[in-house]
């Protein structure tokens, strides 16, 4: 067994304790979700609010893990829908070829010349602040760069033996996307989901912040870190703690993507 | 009648250009090249890398369309024919492909890839008894197809990859330098089990293949090609005994023949 390269193992547990404290808060929480209690506002670290409170009393590790949850679930739709109709598109383009694929892929060309987060922003400005708006933001984005992937890594596919073999055989050429592309170009296409579920949650952290995300009452650290902004100097914490969850839960995919793509790459992997 | 005809076919590639106002030069890779085939016997056709004898074999499957000329099996034109015509003749010529390696997808079992022509063309009846028929015909056990292509030996892969090209029962064989990647000794096993399913099933076999003293042992008639065009042609043992062109004759030397 090949050793694991340390940004794969690094990454699976910053992952793992994200997602397992985002799996966690749906059956517990160490207080009841947007409880508050004015007199214990701002509260220091205690037995009973173990990061303290915030402005209106509210337990913070309780909004951290609400918060995580929310986030996780963004991302996932997002980046699912995104793939997954990125990836059919970057598949036809490879299957049919000529116009549609030039099409395809001077949509992404084009789509890739705005800045992904400001992209976000102004989709979900023009369709208006709601958590539905900022989800296909999101998805939209990741729309172009699954199908170059998913496009780049099927033409290498097409020029294989066993697809001349399918073809031989008479297989029509969306039969052999479906059956030979697809399932080879897998390993690429998840190594760039995880990468992008890393970039999904930036950009929701990003649209909370400025209000076009989640919405009240539900919590997100790009919310909290928009209400803790006016009480920097009175409680730094409460922007510390969601931003350190930002930076964990993005570095944590990030880092995963790159291990998998470490591993699953044989050009890579040729190399150690 | 003649089983593959294959008439004064031409193909020509735009290489990259080299300027940026001139259009790349074309390369004729295939230049009027005609031959004919009939059932049961075996063509070898002779060339370095670059004579193309490959696009050739390209063009005889219909992957590719010649500039010039005509393919015709059973007297059908493949470049004339349908996409569904096509499809429906696809069982009667099937392809087995050098690189044992790269000729079945990793991620379906053996008896899948063999069952694959059938599917294409919706003919599923048995398809397991023909999958494991297919393969006893090509000296593997029928519990092999369950089995992923990594569990096989290149010499085993190569038996699989002619399963599914005869499990269709098809009357012609393009067999593109089908045991070039072998070693010596699973070369002649592979040759010879060529040779005995074309025996038994009546097979024609288009044998491509840079070597030789490979295509002196196993075809009936052979033409060489260098740089596209055809240099010699005609019976095996006469071009063997009394080839004509230099080319052939220095072909003949590189195999240890003379």
């Amino acid at each position: 067994m090949r050793r694991l390269p340390a940004n794969l193992i690094i990454g699976g547990v910053l992952v793992a304790i994200v997602v397992g404290v985002a799996a966690l808060s749906l059956v517990w929480t160490p207080h009841p979700e947007n409880a508050m209690n004015i007199r214990g506002k701002f509260a220091g670290p205690s037995a009973t609010y173990w990061l303290g409170t915030d402005q209106l009393g509210r337990d913070l590790v309780t909004q951290l893990m609400a918060s995580a949850r929310n986030s996780m679930a963004v991302a996932l739709i997002a980046v699912l829908l995104g793939g997954s109709i990125g990836t059919v598109l970057g598949l036809l383009a490879s299957a049919i070829g000529g116009w549609v694929e030039d099409l395809v892929m001077r949509f992404a060309d084009i789509s890739f010349a705005f800045p992904t987060l400001l992209f976000a922003i102004m989709l979900a400005a023009v369709f208006g602040p709601s958590l539905q708006n900022a989800i296909l933001a999101i998805a939209f984005i990741n729309v172009p760069v699954f199908a170059r992937v998913a496009r780049a890594s099927a033409n290498q596919i097409w020029t294989r033996e066993y697809v001349f073999a399918a073809r031989a055989a008479g297989m029509g050429r969306f039969a052999i996307s479906r059956d030979h592309i697809l399932p080879n170009i897998a390993a690429p296409v998840i190594v760039q989901a995880t990468i992008e579920f890393a970039v999904a949650i930036l950009a929701e952290a990003a649209l909370s912040y400025l209000g076009l995300g989640v919405q009240p009452p539900e919590s997100s650290w790009g919310r909290m870190l928009s209400e803790a902004q006016t009480l920097m100097y009175l409680a730094p914490q409460l922007a510390i703690w969601p931003g350190l969850c930002i930076v964990t839960a993005v570095l944590g995919f990030g880092l995963l993507g790159d291990g998998l793509r470490d591993i699953t790459d044989p050009r890579l992997a040729r190399e150690r | 009648m003649t089983l593959l005809s294959v008439e004064n076919v031409t193909r020509r590639y735009r290489l990259p250009r080299k300027s940026l106002l001139q259009a790349g030069p074309m390369l004729t890779a295939v230049d009027n090249a005609s031959f004919r085939l009939e059932a049961g016997k075996t063509l070898g056709i002779v060339g370095e890398s670059g004579s193309g004898k490959s696009t050739l074999a390209r063009m005889v499957m219909a992957f590719e369309r010649p500039d010039a000329g005509r393919i015709l099996l059973d007297g059908k034109d493949l470049n004339a024919l349908a996409p569904a015509d096509l499809r429906a003749l696809r069982p009667r010529f099937q392809i087995v492909f050098q690189d044992p390696y790269g000729s079945l997808d990793p991620r379906r079992t053996a008896g899948w890839s063999i069952a694959e022509p059938l599917r294409a063309t919706g003919d599923t009846a048995r398809a397991e008894a023909r999958v494991a028929e297919a393969l006893e015909q090509v000296g593997l056990r029928p519990a092999d197809a369950a089995k992923y292509p990594h569990e096989f030996s290149g010499g085993q892969r190569q038996r699989i990859a002619i399963a599914r090209a005869i499990v269709t029962r098809p009357a012609l064989i393009v067999a593109d330098e089908a045991v070039s990647a072998l070693d010596v000794s699973v070369q002649a096993q592979i040759l010879n089990l060529l040779m005995d399913l074309q025996d038994d099933l009546g097979l024609a076999l288009l044998f491509i293949s840079h070597d030789l003293s490979v295509v002196s042992a196993i075809c009936d008639d052979v033409l060489v090609l260098e740089h596209g065009k055809t240099v010699e042609q005609g019976a095996a043992d006469q071009v063997m005994a009394a080839p004509r062109h230099p080319y052939t004759k220095s072909l003949l030397t590189a195999a240890g023949l003379t």
